[in-house]
Parts: C-alpha cells; sequence; structure tokens
C-alpha cells in the first residue's frame, strides 16, 4: 500500500493514503489503524483514524535523538506489507429515531427545501446505508457517508446555542447524531434515545469507524420506553 | 487531606496530563494548559508528575486545608499566601491544618498550579482526572470548582512523607523549603513572548506576504480565547486560494487559518480533528509560554525546524529528569 509521512508538529506524525472521502480511501484507513493496533511501537501514544489519514502521537522523550526520523522508520517497517484485506467485516448499529415533533422541529423545513413530504424524507433517511468514515472534533461525533442528495439540504443560517444530545440531523453533504449538548449548525430531523457516549465505559462511543450505521423510525411511546431502559 | 474550597475564583480545574488513548474515539487530549508547570510542582511535592493538582486561572482562589499538607505553587505566580505568609512560586512548603491558602492573583501570567502530596483523588474517567469542560467529565462533576466543594487527596508517596518530614523539623505552621526550581529550569513567562512555530502542512498556501507576516507580525490573543484555544487577531492571514480539507487529526498547538484569515491556537481542549488549513504548529517546549497568555497579550512567531523543536524538548526533558533527581537526592531513604 503507497502511503506518505509527514510530521504534525514535533509530537505527531500524519499517514496519508489517499485524498478523497471515499469507501476505498476509508479501508485503507482502517488497514493502517489496524495494523499499528496490533504492532504497537515504542514510543506511540495512539493513533487518530480519519477520513484519508492516520495520525501518529508520538512521545519525543522515549527516544534518544532523532525522535521523528526513528518513529518514522518504525511505522514504515510496521506497515510492510499491510493490506485492506485483512480488515475484520463491520458492525452494523441500528439506531432507533423518533422524527419529527418537538424532537425533530426542522423537518418541515428540511423537507420543503427538498421539494418532498415529511414522511419521504423519513423514508430516505431510514433507507440509507451509512459508513462511519471516522470520529472526531468531539466525543462521539461520527462523520456518516451515503446520505441520499435527494434530503442533502444546506446548513442552517444561523447554527442553535444548544442542541439536545441524541439530535438527528442534517447539514450540508452529512447526517449525524449530537452525542452531546453542544452548538449545532444542521437542521434537526429526530432524536434517539441511545446514549452515543458514555464515558464510563473504555470504549466510550456507540459509533466506531468502519461502522455501518441504519436508523430505524420510532414513535414517540416507544422512544420513552427506550430512554428509561437506557 | 482534604481541601475545602472557599474562594473557587474565576475558573478553577482539577486537571492532570490529560487523556491519551482515546482521542480515536474524539475525545480530547484535554489536561493542564502549562505542563510542565503542574510536573514541576507534583515533583516538588514527591508526587508522579502525572498526579492531578489544580489549576488556578488570574487567581482569586482560597482553600482551607482540613489536616496537615505538603504543598507546591507553579506555574504563573498567582501571589500564593498561606494564612497571609507569601509561599514562594516553585518551592514546597508544609502548611498546618486550619491554614488558608490562597492565590491572589499577579502577572506575567495567567494559570498557577497547586500540587498536594499525594495527588487529588477525584475519580478517573477514561483513564485521566483532567476536567474536560465541554463534555462535562472528569475533576468535580466535570465542572469547575464552587464554594465548600471537597478534595479529597490521595496517600502520600514515601518521599512524599520524606520531604513533608523534613520541613516539619522547622518551626512555624508555614515552613517553606529552602531550594526549589532554579531559575535557569524555570520557564520564561512573558506577556508578550516570541514563540517556536514548526511551519505547518497548509504554509506554503499563504500569500508570499501573509507568509512573511506570520513569523514578522504582533498577533493579540483576543477576548475569545479559553482552554480550547487562542483566537488571534492582528494582521489577516490570506492563501493565495482556498484549501479545501478533509477534516484529520490536529495537536495541542495547531495553528489553524480559518476563512476569516485570523488564525486559532489550539490549546489543551482542543478537538481532536479539525478541518481548517494548518499554517504550524508550536514547539511542545513553547507550549508553557502560550499557556500564560492572557486576552490582550501579543504574540509573535518565529520559525523552528522539527530537528530544532525535538531538541529543545529532549533538553527540556534532561533539565525535568535532573530536577527530579535532586528532590530524590535531598531526601533519601533511609532503608
Amino acid at each position: 500500500m503507497h502511503f506518505l509521512l509527514s510530521p504534525l508538529g514535533d509530537g505527531a506524525l500524519l499517514i496519508t493514503v489517499g485524498d478523497s472521502a471515499d469507501e476505498a480511501t476509508h479501508r485503507r484507513v482502517r488497514a493502517v489503524s489496524a495494523r499499528l493496533d496490533a504492532r504497537p511501537i515504542a514510543g506511540m501514544v495512539e493513533c487518530v483514524p480519519a477520513f484519508a489519514t492516520v495520525a501518529v502521537h508520538y512521545d519525543p522523550a522515549a527516544f534518544g535523538a532523532r525522535p521523528y526520523e526513528t518513529m518514522s522508520a518504525a511505522i514504515r517497517e510496521a506497515l510492510e506489507g499491510v493490506r485492506e484485506e485483512e480488515l475484520p467485516s463491520p458492525r452494523t448499529v441500528e439506531i432507533p429515531v423518533c422524527y419529527g415533533g418537538e424532537m425533530g422541529a426542522d423537518l418541515d423545513e428540511v423537507a420543503n427545501r427538498a421539494g418532498l413530504s415529511p414522511d419521504e424524507v423519513v423514508r430516505l433517511h431510514v433507507a440509507g446505508d451509512y459508513l462511519v468514515h471516522m470520529i472526531g472534533f468531539l466525543p462521539g461525533v461520527a462523520y456518516l457517508g451515503g446520505l441520499d442528495e435527494r434530503v442533502a439540504v444546506p446548513r442552517r443560517s444561523t447554527p442553535r446555542a444548544a442542541v439536545p444530545a441524541g439530535s438527528v440531523g442534517i447539514g450540508g453533504g452529512q447526517t449525524g447524531v449530537y452525542p452531546i449538548v453542544s452548538p449545532g449548525g444542521w437542521h434537526l430531523i429526530g432524536r434517539t434515545p441511545l446514549r452515543l457516549f458514555t464515558p464510563e465505559a473504555e470504549r466510550p462511543t456507540l459509533l466506531r469507524t468502519g461502522d455501518r450505521v441504519r436508523f430505524e423510525a420510532i414513535s414517540a411511546d416507544q422512544f420513552r420506553d427506550l430512554a428509561e431502559g437506557a | 487531606m482534604t481541601l475545602r474550597v472557599v474562594e473557587p475564583g474565576l475558573l478553577t480545574t482539577v486537571q492532570d496530563l490529560g487523556r491519551h488513548a482515546h482521542q480515536r474515539y474524539g475525545v480530547p487530549g484535554g489536561g493542564a494548559m502549562d505542563p510542565f508547570a503542574l510536573r514541576v510542582a507534583n515533583l516538588l511535592v514527591g508526587n508522579s508528575e502525572a498526579d492531578a493538582g489544580l489549576e488556578i486561572t488570574l487567581g482569586g482562589f482560597t482553600a482551607r486545608l482540613e489536616a496537615d499538607a505538603l504543598v507546591a505553587a507553579g506555574g504563573a505566580d498567582l501571589r500564593a499566601t498561606a494564612d497571609g505568609v507569601d509561599l514562594p512560586n516553585w518551592h514546597a512548603a508544609r502548611l498546618l491544618a486550619g491554614t488558608s491558602l490562597t492565590f491572589r492573583g499577579g502577572a506575567p501570567g495567567c494559570r498557577g498550579y497547586l500540587a498536594v502530596a499525594g495527588g487529588l483523588a477525584v475519580p478517573q474517567v477514561l483513564g485521566s482526572r483532567s476536567t474536560l469542560l465541554r463534555a462535562g467529565i472528569g475533576g468535580v462533576e466535570g465542572r469547575a470548582l464552587r464554594n465548600d466543594d471537597l478534595l479529597r487527596c490521595g496517600s502520600p508517596s514515601p518521599l512524599s512523607e520524606r520531604i513533608a518530614a523534613a520541613l516539619a523539623g522547622r518551626p512555624g505552621a508555614v515552613v517553606v523549603a529552602h531550594s526549589g526550581v532554579g531559575v535557569s529550569l524555570r520557564p520564561d513567562y512573558s506577556a508578550n513572548p516570541t514563540i517556536r512555530l514548526l511551519p505547518g502542512a497548509h504554509v506554503d498556501g499563504l500569500t508570499n506576504q501573509s507568509r512573511q507576516e506570520l513569523f514578522r507580525s504582533p498577533f493579540r490573543v483576543s477576548s475569545e480565547s479559553d482552554r480550547m484555544g487562542y483566537r488571534l487577531t492582528g494582521v489577516r492571514l490570506e492563501l493565495t486560494e482556498p484549501i479545501e480539507l478533509l477534516s484529520e487529526a490536529v495537536v495541542f498547538g495547531t495553528v489553524q487559518l480559518p476563512p476569516d484569515g485570523n488564525p486559532i491556537v489550539l490549546m489543551a481542549d482542543r478537538p481532536t480533528t479539525g478541518g481548517y488549513p494548518r499554517v504550524g504548529e508550536v514547539a511542545t517546549a513553547d507550549l508553557p509560554l502560550l499557556a500564560q497568555l492572557r486576552p490582550g497579550d501579543t504574540v509573535r512567531f518565529r520559525p523552528c525546524s522539527l530537528e530544532g523543536a525535538q531538541s529543545e524538548l529532549l533538553a527540556r526533558e534532561r533539565g525535568f529528569e535532573l530536577l527530579r533527581q535532586a528532590v530524590a537526592l535531598q531526601h533519601p531513604s533511609r532503608t
């Protein structure tokens, strides 16, 4: 596999395996990430996979001299013969969503802008087969690929100051779930009762890089039942 | 030992050296803004350098000791006093139960650190005790300290016990260690520092003029600056053409350039990834200088090679190691 190494400050480096957010690039990112997990390198602190790069954070003080060169050489060696075929099959995570109403205050607006009925927007959102390209920015934020272009409306002109945790939104070409209360510019079409960020768990996020995601429409009653059980 | 918060000050949080295994889940690294200061303060009281202490922003903080304690202040000199007696920065001190410990505030600098022997024993969340305000995790209930918060400390190490015993041999309710951190090891905090910047992945996307201005002009730390990042104002930096970028990892010290041309330096509580062009990364050895800036202070950047930044960092670590050995040698185990 072809890749490029470049420094990211004096305590990290980037392994670049492509330049677009496509699934082939994604498989290379996962392969590199899986290989480094399987063969940890002395001095490596952690790896952060993204759309087309894997960052390796390392501790320069773990090396006597020339930390970047030493780390780069170790990474080239660890990635020797790395292939996409080594990947485990992806998990599929189902996310129940109560669409519209109070929980999806912008559903009607999305429908208007898309020239569809609210039910059609929900149907297209539920029909999608989504891929978690990466987790980043804030805890548990999944960057999903696979949104139907017919519902890909632009972001809100004015972001909300506080979007409730679990809100499901559409903005630009993207869809996703807000794991924690945060400001946000996506149109809100629904909400899931699932917790996407559980800081008490060692693996603290519901979604992980490489997962397949499907949304499932639920009623407000089902939302309440699931929220109580969560 | 327990500390009771009497005045929380503007923003006082529990911090250690941050979370280092969960950025792939979007969990920011966090930790002390000036990690060097916290590590040194910990070392002076015989703690592990990664123990949790307090990060006190600008001052106004008072706590009462519920038992005898060994403490050290580091970072910005926030004019600490114990029942009115000055506690010099970068020195250990032994205080008696009932003492009031106050950080009044002073300049230059923004963030003072208090280490207590045994470390602050708040629960670990994702491998760290650091408060991450944005996610509401770590520290005390994921928030800044309030009046009447109780902070329990862990068991002091054998070295902490020996340091405390040595100071207990001298009279007084407040006993300050004679030797502290040598001036050569202390960061040279200033309200207008020049900071080493490694040219970033997209620095060549700047216009010629902006590339020169990045390393020549002063930038002011705006009031929209916090533990997540510093927004800098001054000359606006321009790209020759817009750079479309896929989100990817950023680090403590990444200098991002959003479309408005005002650079943002990402700090301890930065997001794990970002999608703006990166014009540079601050040399890790200089992060303490940056962490101590207040809104209104000015900063200049000077270019630095990767080799230069890393050898500076290794030199800094050797100095730190000498200090660790000196503390241990001054308080030898009797066995």
